[in-house]
This record gives structure tokens, sequence and C-alpha cells, in this order.
């Protein structure tokens, strides 16, 4: 009786537990899995198309990475209350905060630009015009953002990420060899050997895993939310879910293409999801509605990210629990970044690469200035008490932060000359 | 519309006070972390304006 009494008492435990998860979880997931989005589906289709399952290795090496970065915004937001543009501006003052914010906005309104082109073009492959894509798309994200609550935000953006598991069924049906999965992909190997192409994708596939507007967002996510103290540890869990699931997805996009296009030279999804429709019909299908998928949830995260930090600065309400009358500037900034990101698209002969290869280089002056700012700010004691960086963060953070700023500042450099890593 | 820009000219401003300290310990390594920024910004932007030039000519 003791025992069944003691079974119940923890049964009983887990199922609170879990259920406190569903209730706290929600920005970790959602900035994880909006992390794989239109650009990071095209480098990771790329990678496997490229080098096969071969690095594999490699992205499982970038989930710590993640981890460690995002679960510094989920201290820092949970304790000062404050956003990361928040916080820039308090901490190091008005330049480095204009700095940073401009950056981010400028950044962020760029990289939407992507997520429309592989939404468009992950639509197009069923014959659906560009701009019914763009008016669907702005049509559906202001219907869930209208709605004035956070949390219906929250889970229609975690009903977008479970759609981002599509991969996993697709990478099943193209039927890959277990084994060689195992021996060419879990075991460290640089095929080829470090050659200057190599380099270049491994920084890509960095640069897609860290992005700026990713600290942003979460941390403005976890004040909105509004997570205390007390509830870091779960937000620290609900982090960890995130970097495990945005590599998982990676990983099979990764068997997918280096299954079935292994050696075939990819531009961007879109193609690779036409090409896989010549094989295997509805692995093709299945990658288009990812691309289009990863590109939404791109799109509903980053348009956030750019309106939060414009709040948090200017002053004005912030919040999604807030109505359009309550926070109207809020939603005006909102519906301008999507809508004129969205326009720009449909703009015959725009230079949709060129922003494309911007994107990246901006992100290399936005992205060390903020990966610093985060790490500066966790060891303010003053303010973060407790919470403070321990030696061992400051060891691992610093030490991922480094790596960063060294890898993707050589990524943006090969960007803007090319011929230099090759 | 003057009225608008006037009083996001004053927001601006506002927002400039409001933070014209920084609030976190101006410690040695914070401010050697922030000059180190400044440089590496420096060296990133000579690099864009030389890519920049390069193309027009």
């Amino acid at each position: 009786m003791n025992f069944f009494s003691k079974l119940y008492y923890l049964l009983r435990k887990w199922i609170k537990a879990v259920q406190l998860y569903f209730v706290l979880a929600g920005p970790g997931l959602v900035v994880m899995i909006a992390d794989n989005d239109a650009g990071g589906i095209t480098t990771y289709a790329a990678t496997g198309a490229k080098y096969g399952y071969n690095l594999i290795w490699f992205l499982l090496i970038l989930i710590p990475v993640a981890y460690y970065v995002q679960e510094m915004t989920v201290r820092l937001g949970a304790v000062t209350k404050r956003g990361h543009a928040e916080a820039i501006f308090d901490g190091f003052g008005a330049f480095w905060g204009w700095f940073s914010l401009i950056d981010l906005i400028f950044l962020d309104w760029l990289t939407l630009v992507t997520e429309f082109v592989g939404m468009t073009s992950a639509l197009g492959i069923f014959g659906i015009p560009g701009w019914l894509t763009v008016l669907g798309v702005v049509a559906l994200m202001g219907m869930i953002v209208i709605n004035g609550r956070y949390w219906t935000w929250e889970k229609i953006a975690m009903l977008f990420c479970a759609l981002n598991l599509i991969y996993i069924p697709g990478a099943f049906m193209v039927h890959p060899a277990v084994s060689d999965i195992l021996k060419n992909g879990l075991i460290p190997n640089l095929p080829g050997g470090l050659n200057g192409e190599l380099f270049f994708i491994l920084m890509a596939n960095i640069g897609t895993t860290i992005a700026p507007w990713m600290l942003f967002f979460q941390q403005s996510s976890v004040v909105d939310k509004g997570l205390r103290e007390k509830d870091i540890p779960w937000g620290k869990f609900d982090t960890l879910l995130g970097s495990i699931l945005t590599v998982v997805v990676a990983i099979f996009i990764v068997i997918v293409t280096g299954t079935v296009l292994k050696g075939v030279n990819i531009d961007d999804a879109a193609q690779a999801a036409e090409q896989l429709m010549h094989t295997n019909h509805w692995v093709g299908t299945f990658m288009a509605i990812g691309l289009f998928d990863a590109g939404l949830l791109g799109a509903i995260c980053i348009s956030l990210a750019s309106s939060w930090a414009f709040g948090e600065i200017f002053g004005w309400a912030h919040s999604l629990n807030q109505k359009i009358k309550e926070a109207r500037w809020f939603y005006a900034s909102y519906f301008f970044t999507l809508i004129t990101a969205g326009l720009v698209v449909l703009i015959p002969g725009a230079p949709l690469v060129l922003i494309t290869l911007f994107v990246q280089v901006i992100a290399v002056t936005l992205l060390p200035a903020a990966l610093v700012f985060l790490i500066l700010l966790l060891n303010d004691k003053k303010h973060m008490g407790e919470y403070c960086n321990t030696l061992w963060d400051n060891m691992v953070g610093g030490f991922i932060v480094l790596s960063i700023v060294i890898l993707s500042s050589l990524y943006g450099i090969s960007v803007l000359f090319p011929d230099l890593f090759r | 519309m003057t009225n608008t820009l006037k009083n996001f000219t004053r927001k601006i401003r506002e927002i400039n006070q409001r933070y014209s300290k920084p609030h976190i310990e101006m410690s040695p390594g914070v401010k050697i972390a922030l000059l180190s920024l400044r440089v590496y910004l420096l060296f990133l932007v000579s690099l864009m304006v030389y890519k920049f030039i390069t193309l027009l000519s």
C-alpha cells in the first residue's frame, strides 16, 4: 500500500510538473524553432546536398552553443523585466543603444524580406502567385496578434513550430541508410579537408543558428510572458528543448538532401523542394510546406522583435496583452515592417540576392555587439544579484561568444570578398 | 506633419537624456570590451566602404 501511495504521489508530481511546463513553455521553443527560418532551411539543404551526412556531428555541437547563448536572455529578462534593447540603452548609454536599435531594425527588416522570398518561392511551387502569398501572410499574422493576448499568440506560434517537424517523416520516406548516418555523420570529420568551401558552409551553419534578432526576441518574449525569477529553471529547460529540436530538424533536412540530392548544387530551399519532387513527390511537397512554415515562423518572430524593441525605447505600450487601441504604435510598427517587407518581394527586378547577402553582412555588425553586451549585462551584480554569471558560465559563454564573433566575422568578410577563402 | 516631427525629435532628446549615462559599472574589463567593440566595428565599416568603392570603380 505504501508503495502504491508513493507511486501515486510521484505520478501526481510529474503530471503537475508537465502541466506547469506547458504553462511556462514558449519563448525558448518558439525562438529556437523559428531559428530554422527560410535562410536556415536553405543552408541545411545545401549542407546535405554538398557533404551528405558528413557534417551532422557539427550540427550536434550547435545544441550547447545555441542553448548557452539563449539561456542568458532568459535570466536577464526574468530578473530585470526589461527587453534586450532597453537593457543595452540602460546599461551602456544612448550611443550603444541607438547603434543596436537602428542596426536591429534595419537587419530585421532585411531578414523579413528574405522570409517573404522563402514563403513566396515555396508556395510558388504549388502555383500560388506571390501577391496572394504576401496578402495571405499579412492577413494571417494580423489575425494572430490582434486578439490581444500573448498566450494565444504563443500557442498559435507553437502550432507552426510543430509543423516544422514535417521534415522528420520526410527523411524516413527517402529511406536513408542508418549505418551510413551513424558511420559518416556522428564521427567528427572534415570531408575533403578544411578548404574554403567547407569553411563557408560551417560558418553559414553557425550564422543561421545564432542570429541577433533571437537575443532581442527571447528576452522581450520572457518579459511579455511575465516570467519571474522562480520560473528561470523552466525557461532554461524550454530553451534546451528548443535548441535540441531545432538541431534535430536541421539534421533531418540534411538527411533528406544528403540521401536524395547528394552532389547537386543547391542555391535555395525552393530549388531543393522542386528537385526532390522529381524523385519523391511527397518529400518535395513536405520540403516546400516546411520552407513556407519556416519563413512564416521567422516572420512572426522577427517583426515582433522589432516592435518590442521600439516600444521599450520609445516608451510606447508594447505588449501582445494589449489591444490595438491601447498599443497603437506597437501594432503600427509591426504591420509597417511586415507590409513593406512583403511589398519589396513583389517589386519586379528587386535585388533580392543582394538583400540576402546584405543580411549576412549587417548581422556581423550587430551580433558581436549584442553578444558582448549580453555577457557584460549578465556580469552586472547590481541588477542580476544571485542570477549573475558564475565563473563557469563566463568561461563557457565567453568561449562560445568569442568563437561566434570570430567565425561570424570571417563569414561576413567571406560574403564581402568571396574569393578570399576559396 | 510638422507637429509629429517635432514630437518625434522631442522624444529622441528625451531618450538621449534618460540614457545619457551608462548604468553598468565601468570596470576596466567593461571598458576594454567596449573599446575593442568600437575598433572591431570601425574595421568592419572600413571593409564595407572599401568594398563599396571597389564595386563602383
